[in-house]
């Protein structure tokens, strides 16, 4: 039965429990028997191992702690010292060069922590002096100006919450499962609070030509990272943004200044941003022929495929984040999607034989990470995980069957379709891909 | 009471201002906050330095196939090697006879970059890595040659100035499409989706994943540079 999408979400849920996928009170049952915990074995357990727990007192209970103002600038506890960006070093040359990847199966909201947020440099860090920096804007505008940090700062600002994505993630799954770790299968997508200048606010200014039709952004950086950006987005909704969730732009993000495209290829929201010119036609620049186009199986490549479709992954459990026995789970995730708003999110635990509407929790952003939840209990079979992304455009994300059938092998970008975890009898989770 | 009314006539004023600058609707009015300063020729100079394949931006200069090479040699070739096969996971700029058809095919400059133009750009702006910027145009014109020349593109007694590489062709240039997506459609099915579920692949049996002391190396790893 292909669910008609104008169903209410409460009517699917009814459908989906009537076959059997959902509990009384809303759960999701990995098979049937669910089981009551033993909860009495549990208690006997609890004391004997944990010299802090009770009836101890531990010592962060009798002594004091760090004053205020011992860490005037303050970072996770210790504890979580593993929740780090990584990187996968044969995928590149050099780590000027490189990427690397956010801890997308640990991150708790729908904001990615600055220090998190993934990297993806072509000649390393630009390490700028922001009273030194200037945007040069120029070409056909009806007045060629430069811009200090002083004066981006004094225009009319805005603030909007917006993923930006490589349309690298996933890139080494096309022909098949090959690594291990959420974090390298989808962490190369991050969410942030960005503030800064409506691009055209600024263009105001300048004023922009008649004839203008493509807009060149260049980069600061020993790459002067260059795309051509089309004048209808450049006018749109791109932004030149200064702040990252409340403070500057962090150094990896392009400080003191880049460009914002919400929804587009993260590569085009050009960091460390110098120069922004006007044209009739676009560049070609290296990253929009060479690199970032889309080789097909007839040898042709697809040019400026710019936005970023409909994508999904669960985040619990994944790789990282193994089951500790049966029980009661909320299985939890991120939607997004470049084109608007994500309507729905659907999960299956079968290997996308049936699927249940997962809860999206607000705030639901466009262009936004948006996470969402759903209650299951497991009985300690082996599942296949799914998750499947639908935004308000109707596009439904796709499987990776789909997207070869299509695309073949070779074409690096944009694979957005779903992934499979195989949450094994043990607990532990794996990745894998279904024919 | 005065200052506090002379404050509100001012912000008023300012406010009421910028407002009938937006009510006019014009996206493009003529500078209405009187921010930033005209640029100067001589900075824009330094800066504008972007080649567009209809030759915008291409400076005066010349270099040949033999100048480039010997410059090839000194500043390129650690990374892409001696004749542009790339070293390690450095890229290549040549493809060899392969077709980009095959599986997993080399995307050489002669084999896959629509317009020569932007080898001039890319080089100018971008390389020597780690050292950008830092070469005369009659340089980059002269390297430009080179990796022409190792991609079948210039012969190997050509000099190459702006007119001469306007007019090179690259076999690849009509062989780009605009993008077609959304180019799949997937159903939104709730119930009995699929008759049978089979594994794929299992990213376990790859033994990859950086951390993974079985790290089997696969030649098949895509790249990125």
């Amino acid at each position: 039965m292909p669910a008609d999408d104008r169903v209410p979400a409460r009517s699917r849920a009814d459908a989906a429990a009537k076959a059997g996928r959902l509990g009384r009170r809303g759960f999701l049952a990995a098979g049937a028997g669910v089981a009551a915990a033993a909860l009495s074995g549990r208690a006997a357990q609890a004391t004997t191992d944990n010299k802090y727990g009770p009836p101890h007192i531990p010592d962060w209970t009798k002594t004091l702690g760090p004053g205020v103002g011992d860490k005037p600038y303050g970072a996770p506890s210790p504890h979580e010292k593993q929740i780090i960006r990584r990187t996968v070093d044969w995928l590149t040359a050099t780590k000027e060069s490189s990427v690397s990847f956010t801890p997308i199966a640990e991150q708790l909201g729908i904001i990615t922590p600055s220090g998190l947020h993934f990297e993806r440099h072509h000649a390393g860090i630009a390490d700028i002096d922001p009273k030194a920096h200037r945007l040069v804007v120029h070409g056909m505008v009806e007045r060629e100006m430069i811009f200090t940090m002083d004066d981006i700062r004094r225009f009319p600002s805005a603030s909007v919450v917006r993923f930006i994505e490589c349309p690298a993630n996933g890139g080494m799954e096309w022909r098949g499962a090959q690594l291990e770790r959420c974090q390298y299968v989808r962490g190369m997508v991050s969410c942030s609070e960005w503030t800064g200048v409506p691009l055209r606010t600024l263009l105001r200014e300048t004023g922009v030509k008649a004839g203008a039709k493509w807009m060149l952004a260049e980069g600061a950086d020993a790459a002067a990272m260059t795309r051509s950006v089309p004048i209808q987005k450049a006018l749109d909704d791109a932004m030149l943004c200064y702040g990252q969730n409340g403070e500057a732009i962090r150094p990896e993000q392009g400080y003191p200044l880049r460009l914002l495209l919400p929804g587009w290829e993260g590569n085009m929201s050009v960091k460390w941003l110098r120069r922004l010119e006007f044209g009739d036609q676009p560049w070609h620049t290296r990253e929009e022929t060479s690199k970032y186009t889309d080789l097909m199986p007839d040898g042709r490549s697809r040019q400026f495929t710019w936005f970023m479709e409909a994508n999904s992954v669960v985040t619990f459990p994944s790789p990282e984040r193994p089951l500790d026995g049966k029980g009661f789970y909320e299985m939890t995730g991120f939607a997004w999607s470049g084109l608007g708003r994500v309507r729905r999110v659907d999960v299956s635990i079968d290997g996308g034989r049936n699927w249940s509407p997962a809860r999206l929790h607000d705030p639901i952003y466009a262009k936004a990470l948006t996470r969402w939840s759903l209650p299951f209990r497991w009985n300690g079979e082996p599942l296949l995980v799914m998750s499947r992304a639908q935004d308000d455009t109707g596009y439904v994300q796709p499987s990776i069957a789909e997207l070869r059938k299509v695309r073949g092998v070779n074409s690096i970008y944009h694979n957005n379709s779903m992934l499979t975890w195989h949450v094994k009898a043990g607990g532990e989770v794996e990745n894998v891909q279904l024919k | 009471m005065s200052s506090s009314n002379s404050v509100r006539r001012y912000c008023g004023g300012a406010l009421a201002g910028v407002l009938a600058l937006a009510a006019a609707g014009a996206a493009f009015a003529p500078a209405p906050l009187g921010l930033g300063r005209l640029v100067t020729k001589e900075e824009l100079k330094g800066w504008d330095i972007d080649v567009r394949p209809d030759g915008h931006g291409l400076p005066p200069g010349r270099g040949s196939v033999k100048e480039g090479e010997a410059l090839y040699q000194e500043r390129c070739a650690s990374c892409h090697g001696e004749f542009g096969e790339g070293k390690d996971r450095w890229p290549a700029l040549i493809a060899g006879s392969g077709k980009l058809t095959d599986d997993d095919p080399k995307r050489g400059v002669g084999n896959y970059w629509p317009y020569a133009t932007t080898l001039f750009d890319y080089i100018k702006r971008a390389m020597p890595f780690g050292n950008a910027q830092s070469m005369s145009d009659n340089e980059v014109y002269a390297i430009t040659a080179y990796v022409l020349h190792l991609n079948d593109a210039l012969k190997a007694d050509a000099v190459l100035d702006g007119p001469a590489l306007l007019k090179i062709k690259l076999s690849n240039a009509g062989n780009f499409t605009p993008d077609p997506r959304p180019d799949v459609k997937s159903p939104l099915c709730m119930k009995d989706c699929k008759d049978k579920v089979e594994i794929h692949s299992e990213a376990r049996k790859i033994a990859v994943t950086p951390g993974d002391e079985r790290g089997k190396k696969d030649e098949k790893k895509p790249r990125m540079d």
